[in-house]
């Protein structure tokens, strides 16, 4: 019997609301129809009273969260599109991420973002929010990359006690099966390889993880070694995992699908540049998607973001350094 | 009308704190930030408040609530402590001024952001219906005419009618947000439009009027409290001070000030009362010298308190330690 990404966000929220009697979910579509990618599907009925339509009030969806999660419940709130979520902002930044250091009262509310790009989705329904999230203190931001990390890191993202945005990517919602979930592994906080190597290092999160092994395997058909890197969490960020890396391999590409200002990659080759910069045998390099709206055409789409060609050619040029 | 007399002590009490807080404003160098003060506006606010329960129902305060907050029953300690910065108070210095509260006792601290604090009102009585324990208790919010203008509010408005929440909206309707006037802050003929658009209960009220304002939160929380769903009051009045004190509040026409919404509502409130046998002449001179030195009191021990001190701030943002960066568990 395998799972996919988006059966394992399911059964996340599914298993969330058996153990925790403090959970509800709370967002647009999500009650008897299931949710707009049925990530929800069955749990109204599954649980009673316990999950909730909203009005498309994304403001006050979170201003109820806090409330709620102030009250002592652990409130999950879906937004139907990661994009959609800036109309959420403010509570987000303002009132859900200071509230524990204005108040010492913690505010255990996971916010799922659907995220990411897929063919024809265009640019509305598209969009990768983590950096944006993660420039604000007071908040932890999750992108799992795989169906069993959607799976534990949901759950871990519900009991913490701290707001979470929980950046789940649509593009692997289909894509991604496994055949079993194991057990939780690796905490909060803390990167994975996801394939060693020692020529160059790739640092990546969420749908770029596979691009990025697809580059890997590419490469090693030339005798290249890489390591690959999944963030796993982006804030807080592993930075002694992408050290270790670096300083195995002495090379650095840092690939994510967010707009290619400021951002995740921008902050891994920060971080790497000022700690590391004497392990360095090459200038660090980054790659996302280019520095416009999500295209709507798959044939504009595709060069937009990183894909696996993208990112090998990247690693050549760094290797060839 | 015992809650008469309640909220014009509350009154008479915040108008004298307030104005200490503005002459030490005016001295300098105590306090950090602004001043914001609720001059004209304490009727409407303690109006509200004297109906809720403290440790039972919710109350979400705004800019110019000292009055409500009292009459909530607010320490006076805790208005020194976050005007002062003290690491004793609730805001440990993190926040300053009107931006208080407790949220865990019913009384969340709010930001700036206008309209942004129904919401949470709402999701705190939402969570208590869904724990089974919000039994006949309340929330209350305020808010100025200038804040039923954001996104915010009509959200949180239409989620409170969708889930006929027992909340009490408090809109003060005092003509100025900030220098704006009504004429460019909304084209309704009447802001109960508001509350007629989401199909909810509106009031309107002489702001400026204790009797008027005890009465009718007296109705809108009885209905609120009985299962009727949200109320909303609309108090026309106006701010008898600049937005904070920095602000000398000259884009406020003398005829308005001179109008009846200009009235002034502690003396007008205090009038009331004594022509009611309420209350007299000596029991006011009395309250007031209480209150005085009470404040003195609270003033001279938050000055002693310590302030924060950057080194041993702990400088975390998440409850989760563990989390924050450089700090991981092995």
């Amino acid at each position: 019997m395998s799972m996919t990404y988006l059966e394992a966000i399911r059964e996340a929220q599914y298993e969330a609301l058996r153990t925790h009697p403090s959970v509800f979910l709370y967002g647009q579509d999500i009650a008897a129809f299931g949710g707009a990618f049925k990530a929800t599907k069955n749990l109204s009925k599954e649980f009673p009273g316990r999950v909730f339509d909203a009005p498309i009030s994304e403001d006050a969806m979170v201003g109820l969260a806090v409330g709620a999660a102030i009250e002592g419940a652990r409130p999950i709130i879906e937004m139907q599109f990661a994009d959609f979520s800036t109309c959420g902002f403010n509570q987000i930044v303002n009132q859900a991420a200071t509230l524990y250091w204005r108040t010492n009262t913690s505010c255990p509310i996971t916010i799922r973002l659907p995220s990411g790009g897929t063919a024809g989705s265009g640019p509305f329904h598209s969009q990768s929010m983590e950096s944006l999230y993660a420039h604000y203190p007071g908040l932890v931001i999750l992108t799992p990359a795989t169906v069993e990390d959607a799976y534990w890191m949901l759950l871990d993202a519900v009991e913490l006690d701290d707001p979470v945005i929980f950046c789940e990517h649509k593009f692997l919602y289909y894509h991604l099966k496994a055949d079993q979930i194991g057990e939780r592994t690796l905490p909060i906080g803390k990167a994975r390889i996801v394939r060693p190597g020692r020529h160059a290092t790739v640092v990546t999160y969420s749908a770029m993880v596979h691009e990025s092994i697809r580059a890997a395997e590419e490469l090693q058909k030339d005798g290249y070694q890489i390591e690959v890197v999944d963030l796993r969490s982006v804030k807080p960020m592993d930075t002694d995992t992408i050290l270790a890396s670096v300083a195995r391999t002495g090379r650095i590409l840092c690939v994510g699908e967010a707009f290619p200002w400021g951002g995740v990659t921008a902050e891994v080759i920060a971080r790497v540049s000022s700690e590391a910069f004497h392990l360095l045998d090459a200038p660090p390099m980054r790659l996302n998607a280019k520095d416009t709206p999500i295209p709507y055409h798959p044939n504009l789409w595709k060069s937009h973001r990183p894909t696996s060609s993208s990112i090998g050619d990247a690693l050549r040029r760094l290797l060839r350094y | 009308m015992a809650q008469c007399v309640t909220a014009f002590k509350s009154m008479l009490q915040a108008r004298l704190l307030e104005e200490k807080l503005a002459s030490l404003y005016r001295a300098g160098g105590r306090i950090v930030g602004g001043v914001y003060i609720g001059k004209g506006q304490e009727a409407f606010s303690a109006g509200l408040a004297v109906h809720l329960e403290k440790g039972k129902d919710v109350y979400g305060p705004l800019i110019r609530d000292q009055a409500g907050r009292l009459a909530f029953g607010e320490p006076l300690l805790d208005t020194f402590r976050t005007y002062l910065g003290v690491i004793t108070g609730p805001m440990r210095g993190r926040d300053g001024n009107v931006h208080r509260g407790r949220p865990r006792e019913g009384m969340p601290a709010m930001i700036s952001h206008l309209g942004s604090l129904l919401s949470v009102v709402n999701g705190m009585l939402f969570a208590r219906r869904l724990q089974g324990r919000l039994g006949d208790s309340v929330g209350a919010t305020s808010l100025g005419e200038g804040g039923t203008s954001t996104g915010a509010f009509h959200e949180a408005l239409n989620q409170a009618a969708i889930e006929k929440l027992p909340v009490i909206i408090a809109i003060a309707n005092n003509q100025f947000s900030y220098s704006t006037p009504n004429s460019r802050q909304f084209a309704c003929g009447d802001l109960l439009d508001r509350a007629r658009g989401y199909g909810v209960q509106g009031y309107a009220v002489d702001g400026t009027d204790l009797t008027a304002c005890v009465s009718v939160f007296s109705e809108a929380v009885k209905r609120a409290r009985a299962g009727g769903g949200p109320q909303l009051v609309v108090g026309s009045l106006l701010r008898l001070s600049g937005h904070g004190e920095h602000d000398d509040s000259s884009y406020i026409p003398d005829q308005v000030k001179s109008s009846p919404l200009g009235q002034d509502c502690l003396p007008y409130a205090e009038s009331q009362l004594k022509a009611s046998d309420l209350i007299t002449d000596e029991e006011v001179r009395k309250w007031k010298d209480e209150f005085l030195m009470e404040i003195d009191a609270a003033l001279a021990q938050a000055s002693k308190e310590p302030t924060p001190d950057p080194f041993r701030e702990n400088w975390r943002a998440l409850s989760t330690a563990g989390l924050v960066e450089g700090q991981f568990e092995a």
